[in-house]
């Protein structure tokens, strides 16, 4: 039976179990971290030695440990592209501006147990050798911010973290920086230029990589709140028994926000991959199934910026065969495994582990308008096609819930969605593009039937007889 | 109107200064504190950050025109902020938007942000807030509401003081 494996949110939902740094010594709290400390010198077998700091960075890439929050790019790769020889400082940056449409896991880590993330932070200070690192944390957050401050507080008091840490001689650091509401800080260089004091304009790469020019123009490292907290369990429990949780290439667990129509919408932690889509929707563990009477229309299965998913849709899957060759397989949009390649092959992501569910009783020029006016409100202006390309298409979105659509807006939008992607400095042109390509070309009919109908009553002079309820979705 | 920081709060702001190795990364830091002290990002707030942060006034002012959460105008003493992106859509909270104007006498239809003439009240639609699960979220002032009913409208509206 499918069912919830709670790694990351094991103590978070438990009656009694507080965010403050007594609780979380109770539950086995920094023993992740003063076991990393405590790693001397391995000789390997050809006489090479190995520091505690590569023993843990090479843990965390034989753990397989991919990043949480959208893009799924290995972590302990990620860190490998560090410049460690430029003699610069490397920095850190928690990414706690969980902004993207669907996604409130960071939310619980944050909120419930904040101790596990400074942790997971101050190990992977540890191991990649940054005396300081930041926590941006979304401005729309103000509570979790203030937890943030006193746990980091308790952990100073307690010698984890600040000058000399437990005895050792490393000094880290950890201060929390809040955002002020903008969705394009969720991007790592957007995130850097606006910690620097900037407006978050993402910087254009290469040759701006944060791994090389990063914050302050040094070597940074940004990972997502579920990635570092995740890091404190490989520590604890070593690379190769974390890597048995999930499935080959998608290991470990991830924390899935499932929202929109469902009975019983939530945060469940699974290993990526055991679950499949249909599972979190239907199953009584998890979503429970839709509202009485209803049925599937669409999924959004990573964050509203992956493509959407029609119900019915079936896609050539590689799975794994009797003989252990990988061979290509029909697989409907239910049956698909929620892990990162899985939603790959089927055109879309599994982004940041966010599904909205949609049921027949949408109207899908509507949903597909509101996350128009999103983008829209999103970009930051840098580059022209983003800047002019997300308002034109909210634009027409807007007429067509409003009465005033015409039949050729459907190609309309592709056609300015399709001079977007690939044309900007940030994956943000992808991200208003995507949305809009998808949900156009698999519910043409829909969007063509919405203009034609606009067009054929503004011929009889009563198009506002037909203008839905304003901003109905 | 005289523009006074208060010495406790200059005090915070410039301990905040030290967590930086460059001032200017002090700046959204400052502007939260000012705001929430005076309620808006005056003249002269964006002057005096400038000065302690060693910026020129444009370096601020740029902050305070792209961060929508930074404002230039007063507003509503308890100032609501309701979802308006997808989830939230279908959980309601267009209803719970309109809801909320009705009560307090304002046009749900206006863009923008829309205070109460006593001042007391504004209310806004905001993108996604990050709780999509139990939609549609609200907020009040710093206080985060979740599935937020029109009795749990009604509720709010008549905490506030």
């Amino acid at each position: 039976m499918p069912q919830e494996y709670r790694l990351i949110l094991k103590h978070a939902d438990q009656a009694g179990y507080t965010p403050d740094i007594e609780c979380y010594l109770r539950h086995g709290g920094y023993e992740a971290l003063r076991k990393a400390l405590a790693l001397g010198v391995k000789e390997l077998p050809d006489g090479k030695k190995m520091t505690a700091q590569e023993q843990i960075r090479d843990e965390v890439l034989k753990s397989g440990l991919r990043g949480r929050g959208g893009a799924g790019f290995s972590c302990g790769l990620k860190w490998s592209f560090v410049d460690r020889k430029s003699g610069k400082p490397i920095y850190l940056i928690c990414n706690a501006d969980e902004s993207e449409p669907g996604t409130f896991k960071d939310r619980q880590i944050l909120h419930k147990d904040p101790h596990q993330l400074i942790e997971g932070m101050i190990i992977s200070c540890f191991a990649n050798d940054v005396k300081l690192a930041y926590i941006y944390i979304r401005g729309e957050m103000p509570e979790g911010a203030r937890l943030l401050n006193k746990a980091l507080k308790e952990a100073r008091a307690k010698g984890f973290l600040g000058k000399n840490i437990l005895g050792t001689g490393v000094d880290i650091e950890i201060h929390v920086h809040r955002g002020a509401g903008a969705y394009i800080c969720g991007e790592e260089t957007g995130l850097i230029e606006s910690l620097e004091g900037k407006r978050a304009y993402p910087r254009i790469k290469p040759p701006y990589f944060p791994a090389i020019l990063g914050l302050y123009m040094c070597p940074t490292i940004v990972n997502n709140v579920e990635t570092l907290a995740a890091v404190r369990h490989i520590v604890s429990m070593g690379a190769s028994e974390y890597a048995k949780l999930g499935t080959a290439n998608n290991t470990g667990t991830r924390i899935v926000s499932l929202s929109g129509q469902v009975k019983r919408p939530g945060y469940f932690e699974v290993e990526v991959g055991k679950v499949t889509l249909g599972e979190l929707i239907y199953h009584e563990n998890f979503g429970g199934g839709l509202r009485e009477g209803r049925t599937l229309k669409a999924i959004i299965p990573g964050g509203s910026s992956s493509k959407v998913l029609k119900a019915g849709e079936v896609f050539k899957v590689k799975k794994k065969g009797e003989d252990g060759q990988w061979v290509p397989v029909d697989m409907n949009l239910l049956d698909l495994p929620y892990d990162f390649d899985s939603l790959q092959q089927a055109g879309s992501m599994s982004g940041s582990g966010a599904i909205i569910v949609m049921d027949d009783s949408v109207d899908i020029v509507g949903v597909l308008a509101n996350l128009g006016e999103f983008y829209a409100h999103e970009s930051c202006g840098q580059c022209t096609p983003c800047r002019e390309g997300s308002l034109w298409m909210s634009k027409a979105l807007h007429r067509l819930t409003h009465g005033h659509g015409r039949k050729e807006d459907a190609n309309y939008l592709l056609h300015i969605a399709q001079n977007i992607q690939g044309r900007t400095i940030c994956a943000f042109g992808e991200a208003c593009a995507w949305p809009v390509l998808s949900f156009v070309k698999k519910f043409k009919d829909e969007f063509e039937a919405r203009g034609a109908a606009d067009e054929a009553n503004a011929a009889q002079g009563s198009h506002a007889a037909n203008a839905v309820a304003s901003h109905k979705v | 109107m005289t523009f006074t920081v208060p010495s406790e709060l200059e005090a915070e702001l410039n301990e905040l200064i030290t967590h930086y190795p460059q001032k200017r990364s002090a700046s959204l830091m400052f502007l939260h504190a000012l705001q929430e002290h005076f309620g808006h990002i005056s003249k002269e707030a964006v002057e005096w950050t400038a000065t302690k942060l060693e910026l020129q006034p444009i370096n601020i002012w740029e902050l305070v025109t792209f961060y929508p959460m930074f404002r230039q105008e007063p507003v509503g003493r308890h100032q609501i902020k309701v979802c308006r992106t997808l989830s939230c859509a279908l959980g309601g909270s267009h209803t719970l938007h309109k809801h909320l104007c009705s009560r307090l006498g304002l046009d749900s239809k206006k863009h923008g942000i829309q205070t109460t003439q006593d001042g007391k009240f504004s209310v806004e639609f905001v993108e996604c807030l990050a709780s999509c699960g139990t939609a549609p979220v609200a907020m009040c002032n710093e206080t985060f509401h979740e599935a937020v009913t029109q009795e749990k409208a009604d509720a709010i509206l008549s905490e506030c003081r």
